[in-house]
């Protein structure tokens, strides 16, 4: 038979029995797709940042924009591999649900405003300094104890090993010692 | 696991393939169930009577591997003899203060330790109170690194003969009775893991928050180590008891905490009344032999990370800028505080206490009371939003008039926005190159306090009380337009810093004169040879099966920690089928597939001069490097503070009775009386059912991830409870339709999952009158909990269940097992609501 346009169509090799998974599912137009990635002006290895299993992650990276997230294949953890919630974390950095912008709630406030960062980095600065000598501790049943239990945080579990090492070495030095995080819950 | 840790399930399915045998135990049936061999159902908060069988029946059919107890765990160990066993007295060991609800553990140590202890019992008293008790985990000050033993094992005081009495009574017949197992599944069961221990095999278990989120959610994990350390089964391939971490970097804010109680490298933190001074503290904390004994270059060296040249031998290397502890101040002690007005500002970064922690409502209850409270996320997640939108406000709660609160959000950038690493479930630190710079406001947490230290800083005056934040060194290089603070230079100062400025490559260079510097000891050498060693990236198909090449892992990139125990104490290979890592006696240095737990060159037949400090006083036979006898501990002396056996009680809220003794619950958790956290009474006819929270594949932990995303939502769109048919026939609900879930804190909705997979369990008595009292029917309640009041698909919050009820050693609280009533059909709403549950409260 002639080789025509009809006889190479997908839909026709696969009616006349061939497998539809296999050579019978291309057309010319597919053999013409080429893969978002090949495109992309940078790759960065990363790691997925739900769970602990740490699947390595290929981060492609278009004109500025996260086109894709894949499995990172070299990783002698995950082969490549991603769940569900790591083959969804494009979609955790580019979605348009995230925040980008401060946003402030005054006291007995019914809305938002918006601020600008540099400001609220002052304001929090100015709190955290007002509040830590208003509530100072020296010493406690007679024991110095140096500390202020006016400040207290909690921290997630996806934070950096470097976010946490400052976190704890400048609260430690403020003397804020409810220091908490995801591991004790 | 394969429902929350799918990708590293595929090494499950790997062995299985292989011939391994799989089981699942779980109160659940998940995808995990499906792709084993065998899933046993158990009733939740019952594991220690399954564990404490399985060591029975080791020990009783003599089928531990009793070369590796002998040599390598404390089993010949005399224990003195004013200890008292929970089989005399009646589910208490000795040292139970009642009117505290607290131990003394002096009566639990080695013989000969005792005097010691006692000295240092009110340090444990106090340690217990800050969740420290684990510093005495080191016997203390002045142990020897010797103990007085029995080797033959048949000295009636000897750890061996002492764990044959106290499980004595964990039968079959009992896990039959408590956990709902039968006997034929419990010899399966039993039969599996002996038969796959020894010189030949080894067996592995797995756990994650199943274990730990309980009142005695320590002790189940303590069970596991010593069947495994009678198995043979720690520090050899295929052996260990692996924990699912289940966030990116738990591992790591554990390792660099950001907890309460500890200082990097699980330091404890100073306590007030326990340490005037430097010298005073290393004494207190720890023995002198094993590794530990080394504790006062770790600490020196932490010290001049943080204070550089401000800290000297002279000042006690700036010890006294460190806060003191005077009890607990852990999560839930702070949202106390924040509720009675002791906490004014809150910083909540990438968390989300308002429904990821337990009793919610007390949650939000606190952050309503703050003066100031700063939250950072990717989206604005239900924390920041508390005043607006939290489930209070349609039953009367505050009002955003009456919410005094300022509150400050800020975006925060993804993990591809920047560099930094994370340290995953196996110790193994991953490096993450930064994609692009995050958008708008959007800023690492890295910049978020190295900025706000720095204002800090510049807003300092002279005062005493300020000197520690002006000496703190505080000096990172900025980095681009944004004035990044750069990670790379703060990994290498966590991985330690020598004379003339080099980074260090080994914990061994650690000094503890204040020549070296170090952020974390355990991961010194992470920087060596001023390479990024997180950073490597062999792939793995170029690599041995250890593959030693792809990031690095604390500590001194070993990959199985205590791996000389996969060698004999001769040093040979247990077996070439199990060969790990060996004495090379021609050469005289430890080899094999892993950078060896031990001294490289210390011979099997180094034997302790008289009077050695540190890991010299261990001998060439002792794996367990950190231990102060190089020993595994299937009796634990000191360290732990509800006890040094593992005992089943039942958790705080429970419909069964305990028959194994009449203290009903372990005596020494936390509990919070008040009336913010009101509890179900034990054995309650109102709260009949057992509830347990669980996730799913497509959710991460409390959803700000996983159900602001469409894909994921989709998948998983809607909050459930999972039930068995015959709960849905006792209760009249329809697969479909509603429930409401009541405790004494709350009652919430949620859609009904009918399914055979939960199944109910069964108990069944011993003994005739037993068999009338108590062979009942346990229904569980299975409850997803990963939704909230925002976010692409909401849900009422399965937190609000859950009350603020701690385990002693950890301070974590039981969201495993607790009881609820279950009714048909959609909760009330407004004041309806808060009086259904008023009338859960009164009975
Ligand atoms: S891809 Fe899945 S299994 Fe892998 S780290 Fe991410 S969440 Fe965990």
């Amino acid at each position: 038979m002639a080789g025509g346009w009809v006889s190479r169509w997908p839909l026709v090799r696969q009616l006349r029995g061939e497998d539809g998974r296999r050579e019978a599912a291309r057309s010319a137009r597919t053999d013409a797709l080429r893969p978002r990635v090949e495109r992309a002006d940078t790759v960065a290895r990363s790691v997925c940042p739900y769970c602990a299993v740490g699947c390595g992650q290929l981060v492609y990276v278009e004109d500025g924009r996260v086109t894709q997230i894949e499995g990172d294949p070299d990783s002698p953890i995950s082969r490549g591999r991603l769940c569900p919630k790591g083959s969804a974390s494009k979609q955790l950095v580019t979605h348009s649900g995230r925040a980008t912008q401060v946003l402030y709630r005054r006291p007995y406030g019914t809305g938002w405003e918006p601020l600008d960062l540099e400001t609220a980095m002052d304001m929090i600065a100015d709190r955290v300094v007002r509040t830590r000598r208003e509530t100072w501790q020296q010493t406690r049943d007679g024991r110095t104890v140096r500390r202020t239990t006016g400040i207290a945080h909690l921290g997630g579990a996806t934070l950096d090993v470097e976010e946490n090492y400052l976190i704890k070495k400048l609260y430690t030095a403020l003397g804020a010692v409810q220091v908490e995080n995801q591991a004790r819950i | 696991m394969a429902e929350c840790h799918p990708v590293g399930f595929q090494w499950v399915t790997e062995a299985r393939l292989r011939g391994a045998k799989v089981f699942h135990i779980d109160p659940r049936f998940s995808r995990t169930s499906a792709s084993v061999d065998r899933y046993l159902p158990i009733r939740a908060g019952s594991d220690i009577v399954l564990l404490g069988a399985l060591i029975n029946h080791v020990l009783t059919g003599g089928l531990d591997f009793r070369e590796y107890v002998l040599a390598y765990t404390n089993a010949a160990t005399i224990i003195n003899a004013e200890f008292r066993d929970t089989e005399d007295l009646d589910g208490l060991f000795s040292g139970y203060d009642p009117e505290t609800g607290r131990y003394d553990p002096s009566s639990w140590a080695y013989e000969g330790d005792v005097g010691r202890m006692r000295m240092l019992s009110e340090g444990g008293l106090a340690h217990a109170e800050a969740a420290g008790s684990d510093s005495y985990g080191a016997r203390g000050a002045g142990a020897s690194a010797r103990p007085p033993a029995d080797p033959t094992l048949r000295h009636p005081r000897c750890v061996y003969q002492i764990l044959r009495r106290h499980f004595s009574r964990y039968t079959a017949d009992l896990v039959e009775e408590l956990c709902g197992i039968s006997a034929a599944q419990f010899a399966e069961l039993a039969e599996a893991i002996t038969a796959n221990s020894g010189r030949e095999r080894t067996t592995a278990w797995v756990y994650s928050v199943g274990w730990t989120q309980h009142t005695t959610g320590v002790q189940f994990i303590r069970a596991a180590s010593i069947l495994q350390l009678l198995l043979g089964n720690m520090g050899r391939p295929g052996g260990g008891i692996l924990s699912l971490r289940g966030h990116a970097n738990i591992q790591g804010s554990t390792d660099v905490p950001t907890l309460f109680n500890l200082l990097p490298g699980y330091i404890a933190m100073p306590h007030a009344h326990r340490h005037d001074d430097l010298d005073d503290y290393i004494r207190g904390e720890g023995a002198d032999t094993g590794f530990w004994g080394n504790r006062r270059a770790y600490v020196v060296s932490l010290l001049k990370a943080w204070w550089g040249d401000a800290a000297t031998e002279e000042n006690d290397f700036c010890f006294d800028h460190l806060p003191r502890l005077t009890g607990d101040h852990g999560h839930y002690a702070t949202v106390m505080g924040q509720i009675d007005g002791t906490v004014k500002g809150y910083f909540v970064i990438g968390e989300n206490p308002a429904v990821g922690s337990a009793n919610g409502r007390a949650q939000r209850l606190g952050l309503a009371n703050l003066d100031w409270l700063v939250v950072r996320d990717l989206t604005l997640v239900e924390t920041a939003t508390f005043w607006q939108d939290a489930p209070e406000i349609e039953t009367g709660g505050p009002h955003p008039g009456e919410i005094g609160t300022e509150v400050f959000f800020l975006p925060a950038a993804s993990h591809v926005e920047k560099e930094g690493t994370f340290t995953n479930t196996q110790r193994l630190l991953q490096w993450r190159e930064k994609a692009l710079d995050p958008p708008g406001d959007c800023r690492s947490d890295l910049w978020f306090f190295y900025h706000l230290g720095r204002r800090i800083r510049e807003r300092l005056t002279d005062d005493e009380i300020d000197r520690p934040v002006r000496e703190l060194t505080w000096d990172y290089p900025e980095e681009g337009a944004l004035r990044e603070p750069s990670a790379r230079a703060v990994l290498r100062e966590i991985g330690g810093i020598g004379p003339g400025g080099r980074a260090l490559s080994h914990i061994r260079e650690l000094r503890p004169d204040g020549s070296t510097s170090c952020g974390c000891w355990i991961y010194c050498g992470v920087y060596a040879d001023e390479v990024n060693q997180a950073a490597r990236r062999r792939p793995g198909r170029e690599q041995s099966r250890v593959a030693p090449e792809w990031g690095w892992a604390w500590p001194a990139n070993r990959r199985i920690l205590y791996n000389r125990a996969s060698a004999d104490p001769e040093g040979r290979p247990w077996s070439e089928r199990k060969r790990y890592v060996w004495w090379d006696a021609d050469r005289g240095v430890w080899t094999g597939a892993d950078v060896p737990d031990f001294e490289e060159d210390k011979p099997p037949g180094y034997e302790p001069p008289e009077g050695a400090k540190a890991e010299a006083a261990l001998r060439g036979t002792d794996p367990f490097i950190m231990q102060s006898d190089g020993r595994g501990w299937l009796y634990v002396p000191s360290g732990l503070s509800d006890g040094p056996l593992p005992v089943h009680y039942e958790p705080h809220e429970s419909p069964v009775r305990n028959t194994l003794y009449g203290t009903r619950a372990n005596p020494a958790r936390r509990v919070f009386h008040r009336r913010d956290n009101p509890y179900n009474p034990p054995l309650s006819s109102r709260f009949p059912y057992v509830f347990t929270t669980s996730r799913l594949t497509e959710h991460h932990t409390s959803g700000a991830m996983s159900r602001t995303l469409p894909y994921l939502t989709e998948l998983q769109p809607e909050p459930f409870c999972e039930v068995s048919p015959e709960l849905a026939a006792e209760v009249g609900l329809v697969n479909g339709g509603w429930a409401t879930i009541v405790t004494a804190r709350a009652a919430i909705e949620t859609r009904v999952l009918v399914t055979e997979r939960v199944r109910p369990i069964r108990l069944r008595g011993t003994t005739e009158q037993q068999a009338t009292e108590q062979q009942a029917t346990v229904h569980q309640v299975v409850l997803p909990y990963h939704w909230g009041y925002r976010g692409l698909a909401t849900g009422d919050v399965v937190n609000d269940l859950i009350p603020i009820v701690l385990d002693p050693n950890v301070f974590i609280q039981e969201s495993k097992a607790g009881t609820c009533d279950v009714l048909p059909g959609r909760r009330p709403t407004g004041t309806a609501l808060l009086e259904l549950i008023e009338r859960y409260r009164r009975g």
